[in-house]
């Protein structure tokens, strides 16, 4: 586990050591790092035991005594995919991103080794078992990326950075506030310790309960992003680079939700009970809202954020649902919408730097002049609006499902979400990929070869787990489980109807 | 029949030490070729101050209450502290160390002839290292003092120096001695306070000794109004040096006047040795009292975070923003004077070391950043700094990620521990207020970032100069320090734990 964390970091050192002026060099060594971390990570999967509930792969080490704070890693099913795409979409985006590092304040290789870095805490915050150590990670995760998007990106790229930087500071913080308290009480309670199952079986009374599920569930909510405190995200997604976008509503945002189900739930259950109806309201309205401003939106970019926020919306409707199958779709759904926003990005990024502009006016009849291209978006955006047979729609149908076990009329309002998702992709679709050819866009160059391997694993992804999703899913189930078990919850009885 | 008090030299001997290479100082200056002094001068104050470190090391451990009567006290708090002021005044020295900060002669009026030939001259007088030194052994005793004369003594020794030291600056020389007139009449009147505060205590408990006051709060026999009186203008001399809210306002007229080597010798070691006084008189003499001063200081505690930390948004000079920064740093450290226990005053202790570190090295950095005619503290004229040197701006960076609290940087460990404590006592609110300041900071300090990282630098911008070895060195050490506590903290955590203790 440790290995897979420390490859990348590995990595940047080299990426020093290099000699100056050749940028090719940096490029292919920055890939081949992630691609060796990306085969040990298949290696850990594969060794993987689909049939233990428990976490695996543990390791720990003391760091701070005086603390109870431990270095401990370990992962359940939900941490080993999120871990597994994080590996993935690496390699893809340095590769699919090649030369967005050229416009930026520093030097290609400040930008790889920014990139290595945060691959490092991203498994890292996933695989953590120990509350400090994971806010550590989450915390230190941001600067990073605020300086992949105030150095790399476009427009106001300044401003976005730092909006991006304030909010997730500012619900860090609170978090803190939370870990704190949280740690007080165990030390009263069963020592010093800051250990995740450990801190499961505290007793909490109940207004201090909620206070710290409080403090945490803010915090993953501006990570998440849910309404009302998502205003960051489409200005931070307009202004990064494609590969950054990917990564960070792809896998950091999914850090909130990961937090919701590893935290919130495990940790505080009564007080997630308690604010239960609260949430899903919130996801319902993140589903709508989302979904609207997405049709509205003019800029490809916005547009994805949006139908992001609406996407976030079901994850939070499934982990709150409070069902083994809502979990296991809104785990499903983090890994399904990290491939299809990759897609997007990816896709959206060519075609924004072929035609300079981010505008979907602007891309009309692009189905004639760049087919492959064409093709790439149509199914990456089939995949946001979840059709049957790609991957994404499994996710969605478990996560209502899910949900309506428990809260019907909840999944109805979501099912509409639904229809709104096909209208605003299907309208981009037929904007920017159908109709006349846009004057200016005649002689723009399709895929090259380079970009369709980077495109091609992420659709093959999307298509592959579309029909056969029972590996992830096998993998998932047991995880979900056990974090339903630890909240105390069991799956409500279908009745039969008379 | 009169008996010589009881002297425990050895357990004094580090106060002894720095005070006798004051003296030495003091005479270098008077008999030496003005070549040769400030090398010599260099030399003595760092060889002074690592003997004495070198001396507290010896005596680490050892407890007392009577090695000057019964108007000190050696005891864990007591050592960590003055360990920490020891260790923080070498490396202000080594910035002191390059003498271009510091005005050829003091005494000449700014812009005069005597000035000028005095420069041309070459005539660099070298007060500065003695006064250093004088600072540093009231420093050394503020904290362990246990009876209020003594701690009146000590304030004063710390305090006479610095006065004249904020007067030193080679530039900007009339801000500079406005700078120091400002601070050496509020100076004056917070230790009349103080003295004020100390006479009504006396007039309390009928001791001087803080164990005494202590002994007479528990007795609960005398008159409470006394004890609130006196509680409150002893606080007021304390909170003055610290700079909490409302007695904060000479911070940033004598950060920005004061020489910058000085700047940061005060902003660290003053608020260290301030901290560690107040930190043995609330716990010791007052902590039975909790009830009554506990909604004032909490109070206190609160304006002085949020005070600061709005202020400092509106600052566009650094050496201000760094002010009002110290003073929110301020009111973090007083929720350990609330926290009232052993995990706040590990907290404590800890905060002060990494925030001195922190400090030093922030004002080393702008020490660096001139243009023709010297320091440049606008930071307008900072932007595009990173673009320049990157490798200034980066460590700038880390310090003032630190300061944020930043997960990774020693400020993290350092708020983690310090809220911890307080928490722990029940004093949630603090904490809340906390973590909410923390994220005002974080915006100031980021807004910086982004004018150092993210900007294009103009034309009129500043360049930064090669630094000596010795402030290279010392900008070093606090950058891997800076580091080093937020990655590796155990070592220093675990010191701080076994030296948390008063001996009452």
């Amino acid at each position: 586990m440790t290995i897979i964390e420390l490859v990348p970091l590995l990595g940047v050192i080299g990426l020093f050591v290099l000699p100056k002026g050749s940028t090719t060099l940096v490029k292919q060594f920055a890939i081949g790092v992630s691609i060796v971390d990306l085969i040990l990570s298949i290696i850990m999967a594969l060794r993987f035991d689909r049939s233990v509930s428990a976490m695996q792969f543990v390791e720990s080490r003391n760091w701070i005594s005086s603390f109870g704070i431990k270095y401990a890693v370990g992962i359940d099913g939900i941490a080993l995919v999120l871990i597994l795409m994080t590996t993935v979409l690496v390699p893809i985006v340095l590769l699919a991103g090649w030369n967005e590092s050229e416009n930026g304040r520093w030097s290609p290789r400040v930008y790889y080794a920014l990139i290595l870095v945060l691959e490092t805490m991203m498994v890292g915050v996933f695989a953590a078992t120990d509350v400090f150590l994971f806010y550590v990670i989450f915390e230190a995760m941001l600067i990073p990326v605020y300086f992949l998007i105030g150095g790399y990106g476009r427009g106001e790229r300044a401003q976005a950075a730092m909006k991006f930087l304030l909010y997730s500071l500012l619900g860090g913080l609170l978090m803190l506030a939370a870990v704190i308290g949280t740690y007080v009480i165990a030390t009263n309670q069963i020592g010093a310790t800051f250990d995740v199952t450990a801190l499961s079986g505290l007793h909490i009374d109940s207004a201090t309960e909620n206070m710290l599920f409080l403090g945490f569930f803010i915090a993953f909510a501006i990570k998440a992003p849910l309404w009302p405190l998502h205003t960051w995200l489409p200005t931070a997604a307009k202004s990064a680079t494609p590969a950054t976008s990917v990564l960070l509503l792809g896998v950091l945002d999914k850090v909130g939700t990961y937090g919701m189900i590893r935290f919130c739930i495990t940790l505080f259950p009564h007080a997630a009970h308690t604010f239960t109806p609260a949430i899903i309201v919130l996801s319902l309205i993140s589903i709508l809202y989302g979904a609207f401003l997405a049709i509205g939106q003019k800029d490809i970019n916005g547009l994805i954020a949006f139908t992001s926020i609406s996407h976030f919306g079901f994850i939070t409707l499934g982990i709150f649902a409070m069902t083994s199958q809502g979990l296991t779709g809104a785990s499903l759904y983090m890994v399904n919408h990290g491939f299809s926003t990759a897609a997007l990005f990816l896709v959206a990024g060519w075609m924004a730097s072929r035609r300079g502009s981010t505008k979907i006016e602007d891309f009309g009849g692009l189905q004639r002049v760049t087919p492959v291209m064409a093709w790439a978006f149509f199914i990456a955006g089939m995949s946001a609006l979840a059709l049957p047979g790609l991957s994404s729609f499994v996710s969605e149908f478990l996560v209502l499902v899910g949900t309506f076990t428990r809260y019907p009329l909840a999944a109805i309002i979501g099912t509409t979400g639904i229809v709104l998702a096909a209208l605003y992709v299907l309208l981009t679709v037929q904007r920017s990929l159908h109709g006349p050819t846009t004057s200016g866009n005649e002689s723009l160059s399709d895929l090259n070869l380079r970009e369709k391997i980077a495109i091609a694993p992420v659709i093959a992804i999307l298509v592959f787990f579309g029909f056969f999703p029972k590996p992830i899913t096998d993998v998932l189930n047991p995880a979900s489980h056990q974090v339903m078990t630890r909240a105390g919850v069991e799956d409500p009885q279908p009745k039969a109807g008379k | 029949m009169l008996t010589a008090p009881q002297i425990s030299y050895s357990l004094l001997a580090p106060i002894l030490i720095v005070l006798g290479g004051a003296l030495l100082g003091v005479l270098v200056e008077a008999v030496m070729k003005k070549g040769s002094r400030a090398a010599i001068q260099t030399a003595i104050a760092i060889g002074t101050l690592v003997l004495s470190f070198a001396y507290l090391i010896r005596i680490h451990g050892q407890s007392s209450k009577t090695a000057a009567v019964d108007s000190v006290a050696i005891d864990g708090v007591g050592i960590f502290i003055q360990g920490t002021i020891l260790v923080l005044s070498l490396i202000a020295v080594l910035y002191i160390a390059d003498t271009d900060n510091f005005t050829a002669q003091a005494s000449a009026v700014p812009g005069s002839e005597e000035e000028r030939a005095a420069v041309v001259a070459g005539k660099q007088q070298t007060e500065v290292f003695p006064l250093t030194l004088f600072a540093v052994s009231g420093m050394l005793l503020f904290p362990i003092a246990t009876d209020l004369i003594t701690l009146f003594v000590a304030l004063e020794v710390l305090s006479l120096p610095l006065y004249l030291m904020a007067g030193l600056s080679r530039r900007r020389r009339l801000l500079s001695q406005e700078a120091a007139l400002k601070y050496f009449l509020l100076g004056a009147f917070s230790s009349a306070f103080f003295l004020f505060g100390a006479a009504f205590l006396y007039g309390y408990s009928g001791s001087i000794t803080l164990d005494g006051i202590a002994t007479a709060i528990s007795a609960n026999s005398a008159n409470d109004v006394f004890l609130l009186i006196g509680i409150v203008f002893l606080s007021v001399g304390l909170l003055f040096k610290i700079g909490a809210v409302p007695f904060h306002s000479w911070t940033p007229d004598v950060y920005q006047g004061a020489p910058t080597p000085i700047t940061g010798f005060m902003a660290a070691c003053t608020k260290i040795a301030a901290m560690g006084a107040t930190l043995r008189i609330f716990y010791v003499a007052f902590g039975q009292a909790e009830w009554q001063w506990k909604p004032i200081i909490l109070t206190i505690a609160i304006l002085t975070m949020v005070v600061g930390g709005i202020a400092a948004i509106a600052q566009r000079d650094v050496k201000r923003m760094l002010a009002f920064s110290s003073i929110a740093h301020a009111g973090f450290l007083l929720a350990a004077v609330l926290a009232l226990n052993t995990d706040g005053l590990k907290g404590a202790l800890f905060y002060l070391a990494t925030y001195g570190f922190t400090t030093l090295g922030a004002f080393g950095i702008i020490t660096l950043v001139r243009d023709s005619s010297g320091e440049v503290t606008d930071l307008n004229r900072w932007v595009g700094l990173g673009k320049k040197s990157p490798l200034v701006a980066s460590i700038f960076t880390l310090f003032l990620l630190s300061f944020a609290g930043i997960p990774l940087t020693s400020g993290f460990i350092a708020k983690f521990s310090l809220f911890t404590g307080a928490y722990e006592s029940g004093n949630t609110v603090v904490v809340v207020v906390g973590v909410l300041t923390s994220a005002i900071t974080a915006f100031f300090y980021l807004r910086v970032v982004v004018m150092l990282f993210f900007t294009d630098p103009k034309s009129d911008s500043v360049s930064v100069v090669i630094p000596s070895i010795m402030t290279r060195a010392a900008i070093a050490i606090c950058a891997i320090v800076t580091i080093v506590l937020g990655v590796a903290p155990s070592l220093l955590l675990n010191t701080a734990q076994t030296f948390a203790t008063f001996i009452r």
